[in-house]
């Protein structure tokens, strides 16, 4: 390791949180759900610095020299995997992409040999992506080195939760260290198969938000109010006092009749149409965690807004945000001052 | 070889019914000849229960494996086989071959398939199945989805007067889920259905039992409702009775936190209140067996995402101990629990056993009820430790197994 690699560069003030490796007991990020309010605030202000960086012409940092982050991505993706690589690169990692979704590794025991294969290379970061709720889980417990979640079945997907509160956070103007108490946001779309819906309700509802999720029967998950948040059927209901709407992608083969009779009606009920955004708050943003079907559930004339959609600054924020959680993981291992193994750590 | 007689003496005999009254028990033959006040005759091999229950051998309703060291474990002297084996037992020859491949120290009843390859579309051949040693009809893993076949078997099994063991599911509402429709399964990102799923399944098979006169035999039965409707169909006079596992009655869907797939059954585990509501159907008659399900998996099966891994659980140990926590918390007597994990078991099976009797197949356990120990997963005498019980403590062993009056474990 690298003990006198410098860290970041300008650490952000850290009178806010524990010192040292206390601000984030967590050896992995496999979701919001385990994380303290104050630990997805600490993540979010670590990535302040990087959202400055990556606006640099010379983007560089070598806090990871040396270090080999695997992403291993058992289900197809493009900008996800794209975002952790430009992250690992960005902090002078050697980065290293698996698509096992496109080779024979499928699912099984192959999945736990994988996972044993890529710690026997010695990784210092795995990043997964897997089509199962859990998967991600039970590679963290087969390897040695921290695990970023990049999307586990219709469970988690906590970076993207963590980009989309930054990027709220921005476009709010709200300084580093703010949470996002009293903001009404309301989640749109296939809630049942989202991991994103999961992660954002968790994310969203620690930082003191108002949430409402608003589906049909068909693709709203049961005793969703359990988890803090208010569910609708109906769009121009759900939209009434919304400060943030967040439309989720619905996948094609659920509107060919199983869930949804066909696109256009999905567009009726729910497609998010400037006359519909009108029902929000003024001035209301909109977000889509990507990849988009347009004039579906959103309008071009509503994801291409030059002031009101944030879509864009996700994907920006995305970067940053990976940045700092591929930098905070590797801190304990890396013998950043604070960070020592004995600071002892969650699992 | 025929044993030498045996008395067993010094125990408390556990008779259909009341508390358990001292006594002794004595075999010939391998069979039961006398119980109560009785003495060893001269020659006799003499065993001193010391205090032990003197109790039936367990007859294990369900079973997906043959796994003979965690049955003789678990007091287990018997067990009907379910036809989701490779291949299933749809042909009379596998039947003949799997009754007898226990012998001579544990039997196996085995359950005819209901259907063809357990398609539930072509009924297979029940009555020579009969005739290879089936004791009933089992339509396996899932539910006969078409009405009109399951109303064909039935009226058939009628005629054959077999039992027909079915699972109660609805697979149209269930589909890939793997978890109860809940708060649990929402959190986790699981596929759910909703517990209604089973009353639907449940519904349409009484309306069959009673249109064809057939009696039916849910495996299990996890959920309020559906056990409402098996206890009005009971009320009513309908042909239906109802099982369970232990762990519907023990835990509840909140095990599936950190995604335990040893806790990945069918069906799922339910709510709480299901949980409870299951306890009080065993507690009032709705429920008739409990069985231990025993499904034992490696690994290569559990050793997966959640959703990815098969269900079942590795039950035969467990089975005894988990129902004496119904009676100790005074939900049920001893006399009734044996009913449940022997007599009534055996009487759907139709066959001599399950219960003290003279002139009966001398399976009997002596029973600890209240030795305690803790379950192991690592240390299992079952073929796979897939037990959502791991690290639990619980009272209640076989201190020794005897299958036709010969020791067995």
């Amino acid at each position: 390791m690298h003990p006198s690699t410098p860290t970041s560069p300008a650490a952000p003030p850290s009178a806010r949180y524990p010192a040292g490796g206390l601000a984030f007991p967590h050896r992995d990020l496999t979701g919001i759900g385990p994380l303290a309010r104050h630990e997805i605030l600490f993540l979010l202000d670590e990535a302040e610095q990087w959202v400055e960086l990556n606006r640099q012409s010379q983007k560089r940092a070598e806090v990871l020299s040396g270090l080999t982050i695997i992403n291993a991505f058992f289900e197809n993706s493009t900008r996800t995997l794209l975002s952790f690589e430009i992250a690992g690169k960005r902090l002078g990692a050697d980065v290293v992409n698996m698509h096992a979704a496109t080779s024979s590794v499928k699912k099984g025991e192959t999945l736990i040999d994988t996972a044993m294969t890529l710690n026997a290379m010695r990784a210092d970061a795995i990043v997964i992506r897997h089509a199962s709720s859990g998967a991600v889980r039970l590679i963290a417990e087969k390897v040695d080195c921290p695990v970023l979640n990049a999307g586990d079945g219709q469970h988690e997907h906590p970076t993207q939760a963590l980009l989309d509160a930054l990027t709220i956070r921005h476009a709010l103007k709200l300084a580093p260290g703010s949470d996002l108490n009293g903001l009404r946001v309301t989640i749109c779309g296939d809630i049942l198969h989202s991991r994103v819906a999961r992660s954002n309700i968790l994310a969203l509802t620690a930082l003191g938000c108002d949430v409402s999720v608003c589906a049909p029967p068909a693709l709203m998950p049961a005793e969703i109010e359990a988890m803090g948040v208010t569910p609708f059927h109906d769009f121009d209901a759900a939209l009434k006092g919304a400060q943030v709407v967040m439309m989720l992608r619905l996948q094609q083969e659920r509107m060919s009749g199983q869930f949804i009779p066909s696109p256009r009606e999905y567009r009726h009920l729910y497609g998010l149409t400037l006359d519909r955004l009108a029902k929000a708050e003024a001035d209301a943003f909109v977000m889509h965690p990507g990849p988009m079907n347009r004039g579906v559930e959103i309008d071009s004339q509503v994801a291409d807004h030059p002031t009101r959609s944030l879509i864009t600054r996700q994907v920006e924020r995305g970067v940053a945000i990976r940045m700092a959680c591929l930098d905070v993981l590797t801190r304990r291992a890396r013998g950043v001052p604070g960070w020592a193994e004995e600071q002892g750590v969650l699992a | 070889m025929t044993p030498r007689p045996l008395t067993i003496t010094g125990g408390r005999l556990v008779l259909p019914e009341g508390e358990p009254v001292a006594g002794a028990l004595r075999c010939e033959n391998g069979r039961i000849v006398a119980i109560g006040n009785v003495s060893p005759a001269e020659g006799d091999d003499v065993i001193d229960a010391r205090g032990a229950l003197i109790a039936p051998g367990l007859v294990d309703l369900g079973v997906f494996a043959i796994d003979k060291p965690a049955f003789h474990f678990g007091g287990i002297t018997r067990a009907a086989l379910m036809p989701d084996q490779g291949p299933p037992l749809d042909h009379p020859a596998r039947v003949r071959f799997a009754a007898q491949s226990g012998k001579p120290d544990f039997w196996v009843h085995p359950l005819a398939a209901a259907t063809r390859g357990l398609e539930g579309s072509e009924l297979a051949e029940l009555a020579l199945m009969r005739e290879a040693g089936a004791r009933a009809v089992a339509t396996g893993r899932n539910w006969i989805a078409d009405s009109g076949v399951m109303l064909r078997l039935l009226r058939y099994c009628a005629m054959l007067g077999l039992v027909v063991i079915t699972h109660a599911e609805d697979a149209g509402v269930t589909g890939a889920a793997v978890a109860t429709a809940g708060e649990m399964a929402t959190r986790l990102g699981l596929p759910s259905a909703p517990a209604e799923a089973e009353a639907l399944a449940v519904a349409r098979d009484i309306t069959l039992a009673e249109l064809s006169g057939c009696h039916v035999h849910f495996r299990q039965v996890t959920t309020a409702r559906a056990l409402d409707l098996v206890r009005k169909a009971k009320a009513r006079g309908v042909p239906v009775s109802a099982g369970v596992t232990p762990a519907h009655f023990m835990l509840s869907d909140l095990e599936l936190a950190d995604f335990r797939t040893f806790c990945r059954l069918s069906p799922p585990l339910r709510s709480d209140a299901d949980r409870k509501a299951v306890i009080a159907a065993i507690a009032d008659g709705t429920i008739d067996v409990i069985a231990s399900g025993h499904d034992p998996r490696g690994p290569e099966d559990k050793r997966l995402p959640f959703a990815d891994a098969e269900p079942g659980m590795a039950g035969a140990e467990t089975l005894l101990p988990l129902t004496l926590t119904l009676v100790r918390d005074g939900h049920i007597d001893l006399a009734r629990a044996f009913d449940l994990l022997a007599g009534a078991p055996a009487r759907l099976l139709g066959v001599d056993a399950g219960r003290l009797e003279a002139g009966w197949e001398a399976d009997i356990a002596l029973v600890d009820p209240v030795r305690p120990w803790i379950v192991d997963s690592d240390k299992m005498a079952a073929s796979a430790g897939n037990t959502p019980f791991d690290r639990r403590p619980v009272e209640g062993r076989v201190n020794a197994l005897f299958k036709g009056g010969k020791l067995i474990a």
